[in-house]
């Protein structure tokens, strides 16, 4: 029982973390979802050892296990669950507007890096590369496109 | 005095549940959240009168007593932030109202906003190291909402990763919270300053560093800073403007309450906090030099300024720690004030691409003063606010022979000063290289570019931009009352007896 426990918490932390650096969203959540498991395991790990169910009159004078820190990994399961959902939603969002599940490296990252590179104006040099992630230079530069206006880049590989 | 700290988590949240039941009629939507921001912006000033008067200040929700029940403590330092804090929040949300953006066309803009004051106030205010991750929680996914309002694709890409390197973060707090518990059985952070002193050296030092990734992530510190400058720019210029003055900041404040409250005496993380907070500054200036984009520079420069406030923390001296509130205080106002500007100027051009502006000095002469006014006072050039603030770090950091951090720091004042310029030749001086408004949508004003606008943008907008500059104008005035109140708010933290004595009655 001891030693279960740190190993559950050791295995839910790295395969949570080996999810979470996929680009991939949807592995991203689960593996985010599996970090959570392990800290409420470690919560659990920390009330130190077994007892008597913690509700006033119920025990037979035996030692009670610590509430608490089941009370704090509720509230935390509870905030994950939040926190999760509304991941889930943008990652559907971003799967209505760019019809892919990739998670696309900073565009003006790119152009900045490139422009070390190459000394041509940063606009004109974005449409050789597609499927990198730019998904409408003029909604970011200008934030005026109207929704969902973003071109399919990377429509081929996400598919 | 009960009520005095409770009201400014209470307020806001209560306020919040208003305006979702109102969400039909903005105008009633616009009162509230007016009305409470300013509330809770009046009570944090006469809590901060009160608690500079009579030290210290606990309150046991539910009067379950403290190392057991919610306790909520009010001190110098979290009266000081809680004040600067809700003032700036009450400018920022004028400014949204002014502008024709989600403000007007999200009914959620209203009470999302009003939590994130809530998620705000309570951070600074609790006093237990859980109720912090909640605080944290409700400050972030209310940030979450802000920062991807509107579900632009790009900022539906930002916002993924911001969410997902907080949530990361996140976890990472609630596994040290139960590392924590299983040491010491409290979460109470008065008690675990009690507590910890008897935990074993490495014990300490490993909870110690863990909070300072947890922190360090939240507060965009090097290495932890790459998610800032992708995600801030993206989000609408008020919500941008309220995320690079406070949200980091509420980072830097956890980073200094734990640190010196959790973990006295010696055994501290000073040097790993300077050698993080000079590579915080360089990284960022640097960054902030290759920039194209106004909300990007600045982004990078919110990155460069935590640096700062992290050196007074990492000297962990009084003169250190007054320091780096000062500066606390002034890069939140400072900051904001700049990305207000930086809303102006976008909501004038239609841009903030600096290859696509220029000429703005002739044609928005007020724009130009409010940046100057901030980003002098950014830099640091006397008379303006960043002087006071920086001349007292670096006396500090004189003071304790740490001759190469303060070396790093004055070199990175010269290069924030030239990224600021290159904003100012940039976007104020020149000719526009093409007309930003031909190729703007429809926010953009319908005015000739050689028609001269009286304010530069709708009137509110300036107007409370100009209050916030005025603000951080009020900080290099009150400069010296204001340092001997945060050295008396630093005294509290390099000695956390009273602090401890009032949770713990």
């Amino acid at each position: 029982m001891t030693l279960l426990l740190p190993f559950a918490a050791a295995a839910l932390f790295g395969v949570g973390t080996y999810l979470v650096l996929q680009r991939q969203l949807s592995r991203i959540v689960i593996g985010i979802g599996l970090l959570g498991h392990g800290t409420n395991v470690l919560f659990v790990i920390s009330a130190r050892g077994r007892g008597e169910p913690p509700f006033v009159g119920s025990s037979d004078g035996g030692e009670m296990t610590d509430p608490l820190p089941e009370a704090l990994a509720l509230t935390a399961i509870v905030i994950t669950f939040g926190v999760t959902a509304f991941l889930l939603a943008l990652a559907y969002r971003s799967w209505i507007v760019t019809r892919h599940d990739e998670v696309d490296d900073d565009v003006e990252d790119r152009l900045i890096a490139r422009r070390g590179l190459r000394p041509t104006p940063a606009e004109d040099g974005e449409a050789d590369e597609p499927g990198e992630g730019e998904e409408d230079r003029g909604a970011g530069a200008d934030g005026h496109a109207p929704l969902g206006s973003g071109a399919p880049a990377g429509t081929a590989e996400g598919r | 005095m009960t009520a005095l700290v409770a009201l400014p988590l209470v307020l806001p949240l209560t306020g919040a549940a208003l305006s979702i039941i109102v969400g039909r009629w903005r105008m009633a939507q616009r009162v509230i959240g007016l009305v409470t921001l300013a509330t809770v912006a009046g009570l944090s000033i006469a809590l901060l009168v009160r608690v500079d008067d009579v030290g210290p200040t606990a309150v046991q929700a539910g009067d379950w007593d403290a190392p057991v029940g919610i306790t909520l403590v009010a001190d110098r330092l979290a009266a000081i932030m809680l004040t600067v804090s809700s003032l700036v929040l009450l400018a920022v949300l004028l400014f949204a109202m002014g502008q024709r953006g989600v403000e007007q066309t999200h009914v959620g803009f209203h009470p999302v906003y009003l939590v994130l004051t809530a998620g705000i106030g309570a951070s600074f205010l609790t006093g237990d190291l859980f109720n912090l991750f909640v605080s944290f929680e409700v400050m972030l996914t209310a940030s979450y909402v802000l920062i991807t309002l509107g579900g632009r694709p790009e900022q539906v890409r930002a916002g993924m990763t911001y969410v997902v390197i907080s949530l990361l973060a996140s976890t990472l707090f609630l596994a040290t919270l139960a590392f924590t518990y299983a040491v010491s059985g409290t979460v109470n952070m008065a008690d675990l300053g009690v507590k910890l002193a008897d935990a074993p050296d490495g014990i300490r030092s490993a909870l110690a560093l863990l909070l300072v990734v947890v922190f360090g992530v939240k507060a965009a510190l090097f290495p932890l800073y790459f998610w800032l400058p992708d995600a801030y720019p993206t989000a609408p210029s008020p919500v941008t403007a309220v995320f690079a003055g406070l949200l980091t900041k509420v980072g830097v404040y956890a980073l200094i309450r734990t640190q010196t409250v959790m973990f006295p005496g010696d055994g501290r993380p000073g040097t790993l906090l300077l050698v993080a907070a000079g590579a915080t500054m360089v990284v960022g200036v640097l960054g902030a030099i290759a920039q194209d984009d106004v909300k990007r520079i600045l982004s990078f420069q919110v990155v460069s300024q935590i640096g700062y406030a992290v050196m007074g923390l990492g000297l962990f001296t009084l003169a250190g720690l007054a320091g780096a509130i000062v500066y606390l205080v002034q890069t939140i106002v400072v900051k904001t004030a700049l990305f207000l500007t930086a809303g102006l100027i976008e909501e004038s051009e239609g841009t903030g691409r600096l290859a696509r502006i220029g000429g703005l000095v002739h044609r928005a002469p007020v724009v130009a003063g409010l940046f100057l006014v901030s980003a002098l006072g950014l830099v640091g050039v006397p008379p303006f606010s960043g002087f006071v603030a920086k001349l007292a770090l670096v006396s500090a950091g004189l003071a304790e022979d740490q001759y190469a951090i303060v070396a790093v720091s004055l070199l990175v004042s010269l290069l924030a000063l030239f990224a600021m310029m290159r904003i100012w030749t940039g976007a104020f001086w020149g000719e526009a290289e093409r007309s930003a408004r031909a190729v703007a949508g429809p926010q953009a004003q319908s005015v000739d570019r050689q028609d001269v606008r009286p304010l530069g943008g709708p009137p509110l907008m300036v107007l409370s931009t100009v209050a916030v500059a005025a603000l951080s104008l009020a900080v290099a005035v009150a400069a010296g009352p204001l340092y001997d109140l945060c050295l008396r708010a630093a005294a509290d933290l390099v000695d956390p007896a009273a602090y401890i004595g009032a949770v713990l009655g």
